[in-house]
């Protein structure tokens, strides 16, 4: 039950974001969440896409450095507390964050969906399914 | 006091100095042949024997040695003393991460520290003199060289070694030093910040430096010259030979005499091996005849250089070298020390399944050597968060620490991002404008 995340390492330097994202729209490749950690010289772009493989193929090939993890996609309820539930339950079971960003998957539901990076998967989606979580797949996510 | 160390030697006629070279050739050729069985070799390869050298114009005859040779026979393979007549160490980086250390008897240590003697002398060193040595103490021959030769001179010696650069200037007003030895880009950093701290010239008492282990141009002399009221002398060595004071400056300031009875220079073809006529630009070769421990014979020092016997006002007739221009390998000397890329390669191997492509940046800035190398991130080097890439960066600084000395800045770019030239990424590029 998680979904694959691109991780793109970029350079601080002018055009490079724009280049990035041109490509992946070339190719039909939509961009369903992503959120870019940064420092002075360089940042990490990660990215939920409908087609994680074919990304990844079409940014290797354009020589950019890319890897793939393994994260949790889960659905939240969109009104105040809907994320402190979810938190709830990670925190219940010792389960640590190690980052999470806000996914633009949703249509008109009163749903939001959110990615997360924690220390154990595994855990992680025992504790948010036995929550009454939902978990998106990778099926699921490229349907969406 | 008179203006030379040693009279006799360093203002000999061509003819005696050939001579006393000659002789001392023989003897060191016999020695070596004797008691290292590495360089016996390499001569028998060549078919040589002792027999073959009676005079300094065989010395073409004996094979080179280069720093591929001194790593081959690392520790002790070009030892030509038993360890029990050793008493000293001093050692310089390697061209692959290996160092080359190099051995000293109490002998070679007393002709290492006549040369820096003379040195300091021809730069106007009295026993009168207060001598603050600015050069790092330790493995690198700067400042025990030095040191040696300000004891031999009688100067009050001031260890100093570097940083800490105000208390260098409160001893420097404080003890009245009158000649500093140290880095050229330290003198530069010196005579800044004795002008920040609101001192000039007038402060202090200093009248001579004598500045080494690293490139400089005549611009930066003139710059140290104005900022700290100086004379500053140039100096050369190379712990493979000794260290500093293998040659030296005078007060015409045009070249370094080389100390000719210690080191006999010649300078060849860096393709053929072919020795040059005098005059001619090329690759500056010693051949050490008066050491014991570690005799290198026909020593490659990979320095182009030019050599003139033209008669010199300061009365020395010892050969002068140039400052070199530029080097037959592609060391480079950053802060004072010697960096081979394929040290940096080393370290990159160890993050990386292949080693990724990477760029040295040299620069100048302030009179300061800047290093900074940038590295080409390969996936399997990329993580999906900062800090496992900040601790890669950390751990590639800190390996390159320890085995250089120096600090770079590391700086991790995209895959393809560092200019290739048919094909080859450029290794180095080298904006300091110092030839």
């Amino acid at each position: 039950m998680t979904v694959k995340q691109l991780s793109v390492f970029v350079e601080n330097r002018p055009g490079r974001m724009s280049a990035m994202t041109r490509l992946l729209g070339d190719n039909g490749i939509n961009i369903r969440a992503m959120s870019i950690a940064d420092t002075k010289d360089f940042g990490i772009l990660r990215l939920i896409v409908n087609d994680a493989d074919k990304a990844l193929e079409v940014l290797k090939e354009a020589g950019c450095s890319v890897t793939i993890t393994n994260v949790l996609a889960i659905r939240i309820a969109d009104r105040p507390g809907g994320l402190a539930d979810a938190m709830d339950v990670l925190y219940k079971d010792n389960i640590s964050v190690e980052y999470m960003y806000a996914a633009f998957i949703n249509e008109q539901d009163e749903t939001a969906y959110l990615v997360l990076r924690v220390d154990s998967n595994d855990k992680a989606i025992t504790a948010l399914k036995e929550g009454g979580f939902h978990l998106l797949s990778q099926d699921e996510l490229s349907k969406i | 006091m008179g203006k030379y160390w040693n009279e006799e030697i360093e203002c000999m006629s061509r003819e005696d100095m050939k001579k006393l070279q000659s002789e001392r050739l023989v003897a060191q050729v016999r020695h070596v042949w004797d008691n290292v069985p590495y360089y016996r070799r390499l001569m028998e390869e060549k078919g040589v024997t002792p027999d073959d050298i009676n005079g300094i114009e065989d010395l073409h005859k004996l094979p080179f040695l280069t720093k591929a040779d001194l790593r081959d026979a690392y520790p002790y393979g070009l030892l030509a003393k038993p360890l029990a007549d050793c008493v000293r160490i001093q050692s310089t980086s390697g061209t692959t991460g290996k160092r080359v250390v190099a051995f000293y008897t109490q002998h070679d240590i007393d002709l290492w520290d006549d040369c820096c003697a003379r040195a300091i002398t021809a730069a106007g060193g009295t026993r009168e003199d207060v001598c603050q040595v600015c050069y790092g103490y330790g493995l690198f021959t700067g400042g025990p060289g030095l040191n040696g030769g300000s004891h031999k001179v009688g100067c009050l010696t001031l260890p100093m070694s570097s940083g800490n650069t105000e208390r260098q200037i409160q001893f420097m007003r404080d003890l009245g030093s009158t000649i500093l030895c140290c880095t050229p880009s330290y003198a530069a950093y010196i005579g800044e910040t004795l002008h920040d701290m609101g001192y000039g010239p007038e402060d202090i008492k200093l009248k001579a430096g004598i500045f080494g282990a690293e490139p400089w141009t005549e611009e930066m002399r003139h710059e140290i010259e104005r900022l700290l009221g100086i004379k500053a002398y140039d100096i050369y060595g190379l712990t493979e030979i000794s260290g500093p004071g293998v040659s030296f400056e005078c007060e015409e300031q045009t070249g370094m005499h080389i100390n000719e009875d210690h080191f006999i220079a010649e300078i060849i073809d860096p393709n053929t091996g072919e020795v040059l006529p005098e005059g001619s630009k090329g690759e500056l070769v010693f051949t050490s005849i008066t050491k014991e421990a570690f005799p290198l014979l026909r020593y490659r020092t990979r320095d182009i250089c030019v050599l003139t016997r033209k008669k010199c006002s300061c009365g020395r007739t010892l050969v002068k070298m140039s400052k070199p221009m530029g080097r037959s390998d592609d060391m480079l000397i950053i802060k004072g020390v010697n960096v081979f890329p394929s040290q940096i390669e080393s370290v990159l191997l160890k993050m990386s399944k292949a080693t990724p492509n990477y760029q040295i940046i040299v620069d100048r800035v302030n009179n300061t050597d800047t290093f900074e190398i940038r590295v080409e991130l390969s996936d399997d080097m990329l993580s999906d968060t900062i800090k496992s890439i900040e601790d890669l960066e950390k751990k590639i600084a800190a390996d390159i620490h320890s085995i250089l000395g120096i600090r770079a800045k590391i700086r991790l770019v995209e895959p393809k991002s560092i200019p290739r030239s048919e094909g080859k990424a450029v290794r180095v590029i080298d904006k300091r404008k110092l030839v």
